[in-house]
């Protein structure tokens, strides 16, 4: 299964981004081989709709599961009709490693 | 559209919110219907209207503005995604590998391009979506008030600005309440306007924001004027640049705590004080001998 | 920790308010959010040592080498942006609207969608600390985004500099640059003034925070314009819940402090709104782990 995490920086270092459509990057995670990639939200520069374009772009990379701080109004039921969980990470500074640890 | 020429249009402005714009404008509607003008005063502070709170009015028509945002039949759609790569505005949510296909009704902006991408497929139709009122008080036979009001949410205010403006020709003078800043509906507004008058603080900010007015209305070509508001608070800094730039006093509204008072009960300065009522008409007939013919290009 | 400093509507003293805030900070990150009438830098004086450009969006330009005024992308227009003015397609920059339809329907390919970018985001150094702020340019829509990015450098400066506090000084109103402003901060102070339109506009700004179930307070500046409204608006602010950290007298010497480019603290320390404002500070940061000194 693919999870993506919202990243403040391409490095497993980087922290969580708390928001969702407008983070910087994406740490994309496979819980089968281990792998991490990570890609640029190019939906950021969005000048509206941010949220959706960043769901598209997931959903392109067959991501299953997605971790940030928040998931907006019109982002929620995008994620539940493509079947993507949404995971809540609440206030705190985490960095992505933390968050992989928790898959691994 | 209609054809009617509208009224003298006279837009009052302000870089910084705040300023005593809606107190101006207000005052200005009140004066030139006591000089039995035939007058309308234009709120087009869409997200904010309040001007209502001050003129009252009975509500004599409500017009709902809208735009045409596409509904995609499923049954025609083949999943191109051309529609999506003609959307600039992500309101068409697209997922090929899922076959899964969405319009976002919020983020549209009504431009057609995805019905013309779906063109050889006709898998798009257009349904109307509304994006906020038009409303229309009537004070006395004549004198109206009309208020633009955008729905919560929508993107811009731009085409209910627009079309409130658009329905206010039937007078002999039109003031137009806009709104603060110089972005977009900004512009919209007092593009439609003979004269601009903006409304200042004597204060660092309010100096630096009357600048960046005064030179976007320069680079539209719009004849403009200053009205100094709370005089006395603050410096003279301002003075000094409406002459080094050759720019209108139209008039100097001390800092005065009963003033203060009027306003933030809802109350019209020159409804109680009839000195204030000849300086509002003063200022008027100043602008209308200097600027008084029409220019608008409808 | 993140501060939210707004206002329902405009003129309320909310830039004198965070100005304050500001200086009685050992160091903070300032950002200015009201990127449409940024002023916060006016008084500050910040050096500057970053310069971006902030591309807002694209309009539509017409090659006239390539254009052969054949009208075609005319009716296409949704905005009445493009005029056939003696002969001559013309497009309207004000009422474009960069959908980009008449520069895909273009059977010469005469017209290219062109970035505009004449907005900016600045950061540098003040006094007090770190400052960013943005400049819209004039007649581009406010979409939040550049306060989005304002607040994103904002957060990176304050890490790298290990400065605990961004105060955030936000945009007038209730649209989505506001949204852009509060969403995942802290606190939220909203400035109100004794008028009935304040108080309209102070309920429109708790209903966003409330949305947004961030910890919200407010200041009454100005009260004794109007007694009888500020009581109004403490009673309306109980009722909700919201804790009114100050109510702070109308003084001439706010404005003289602006005049001087000072804060009210910088500029009358022992003046009663500068009190007032220090124990609103208190009273705000109360629980945090680096408050007000």
């Amino acid at each position: 299964m693919k999870v993506a995490i919202s990243a403040t920086g391409d490095t497993v270092e980087s922290s969580v981004d708390s928001r969702f459509g407008r983070c910087s990057f994406f740490a994309i995670f496979d819980t089968d081989t281990h792998n991490v990639k990570f890609i640029t939200n190019t939906a950021a520069e969005s000048s509206q709709g941010a949220g959706p374009a960043a769901v598209q772009l997931l959903a392109g990379n067959q991501v299953q599961q997605v971790v940030s701080g928040e998931f907006g109004m019109k982002v929620k039921p995008l994620l539940e009709q493509l079947s993507i969980k949404m995971l809540n990470l609440q206030n705190g500074q985490h960095t992505i490693l933390d968050v992989l640890k928790q898959f691994k | 559209m209609n054809n009617k020429k509208p009224g003298f249009t006279i837009a009052v402005a302000s870089g910084k919110g705040g300023t005593g714009k809606t107190f101006i404008s207000t005052n200005l509607f009140n004066t030139l219907q006591k000089y039995s003008y035939k007058v309308t005063l234009v709120d087009c502070d869409a997200e904010e209207p309040n001007a209502r709170q001050f003129t009252g009015g009975k509500k004599v028509s409500t017009k709902l503005v809208t735009q045409l945002v596409p509904v995609i039949d499923e049954s025609k759609c083949v999943y191109c995604g051309k529609c999506f790569e003609y959307c600039t505005y992500n309101a068409i949510f697209f997922v090929k590998e899922a076959r899964m296909i969405r319009v976002l009704d919020d983020l549209c902006h009504g431009c057609g391009a995805c019905t013309v991408a779906c063109e050889p497929y006709g898998a798009i139709h257009e349904k109307e979506d509304e994006l906020g009122t038009v409303n229309h008080y009537e004070i006395t036979p004549g004198v109206t008030v009309v208020e633009a009001r955008t729905k919560v949410g929508v993107h811009s205010s731009v085409k209910v600005v627009k079309e409130a403006i658009r329905s206010a020709y039937d007078a002999d003078v039109v003031v137009l309440d806009s709104p603060p800043g110089t972005s977009c509906p900004f512009i919209q507004t007092v593009a439609s306007a003979d004269f601009v008058v903006l409304v200042t603080e004597p204060t660092p900010f309010g100096m630096s924001d009357l600048k960046q007015s005064v030179e976007t209305l320069r680079h539209m070509g719009k004849p403009c004027g200053v009205i100094v508001n709370r005089a006395g608070l603050g410096t003279n800094e301002v003075y000094d640049y409406l002459s080094s730039e050759q720019l209108p006093l139209l008039m100097n509204i001390p800092f005065d705590r009963s003033i203060a008072r009027i306003y933030s009960e809802g109350n019209l300065l020159t409804e109680q004080d009839d000195g204030w009522q000849m300086q509002f008409n003063l200022m008027y007939n100043l602008i209308t001998e200097r600027y008084g013919i029409s220019c608008n290009k409808w | 920790m993140e501060l939210a400093v707004i206002s329902g509507k405009g003129g309320t003293g909310k830039s004198s308010v965070s100005a304050a805030f500001a200086s009685l900070h050992e160091r903070i990150v300032l950002a200015d959010c009201d990127v449409d009438a940024a002023n916060l830098f006016l008084l500050f004086n910040p050096v500057n040592d970053e310069e971006m450009v902030f591309v807002s969006g694209h309009k539509a330009v017409i090659d006239r080498e390539k254009c052969t005024d054949c009208g075609h992308c005319v009716s296409y227009c949704r905005f009445d942006a493009i005029d056939v003015r003696n002969d001559e397609v013309w497009i309207n920059e004000i009422a474009c609207d960069g959908c980009e339809l008449c520069a895909r329907v273009c059977p010469e390919e005469a017209i290219a969608m062109v970035p505009e970018a004449d907005s900016r985001m600045y950061s540098g150094s003040f006094r007090k600390g770190k400052m960013v702020y943005g400049r819209l340019a004039p007649g581009e829509e406010n979409s939040g985004r550049l306060v989005d990015l304002v607040r994103k450098q904002a957060k990176e400066i304050a890490k790298k500099e290990n400065i605990a506090t961004i105060l955030l000084d936000g945009p007038p109103g209730i649209g989505c640059p506001v949204l852009s402003t509060i969403t995942g901060v802290d606190h939220v102070v909203i400035v109100t003034e004794p008028t009935l339109s304040g108080l309209h506009d102070l309920k429109r700004a708790v209903e966003l925070t409330h949305n947004y179930d961030i910890p919200t307070s407010v200041i009454i500046n100005k009260y004794d314009l109007n007694e009888a409204i500020a009581l109004q608006i403490k009673a309306y602010c109980s009722f909700e819940g919201l804790m009114v950290v100050a109510m702070l007298p109308f003084d001439r010497r706010v404005v003289e402090a602006m005049v001087h480019c000072k804060s009210i603290v910088e500029y009358a320390p022992d003046s009663e709104v500068s009190k007032l404002l220090q124990s609103a500070c208190k009273k705000i940061t109360h629980g945090w782990a680096v408050g007000c000194v």
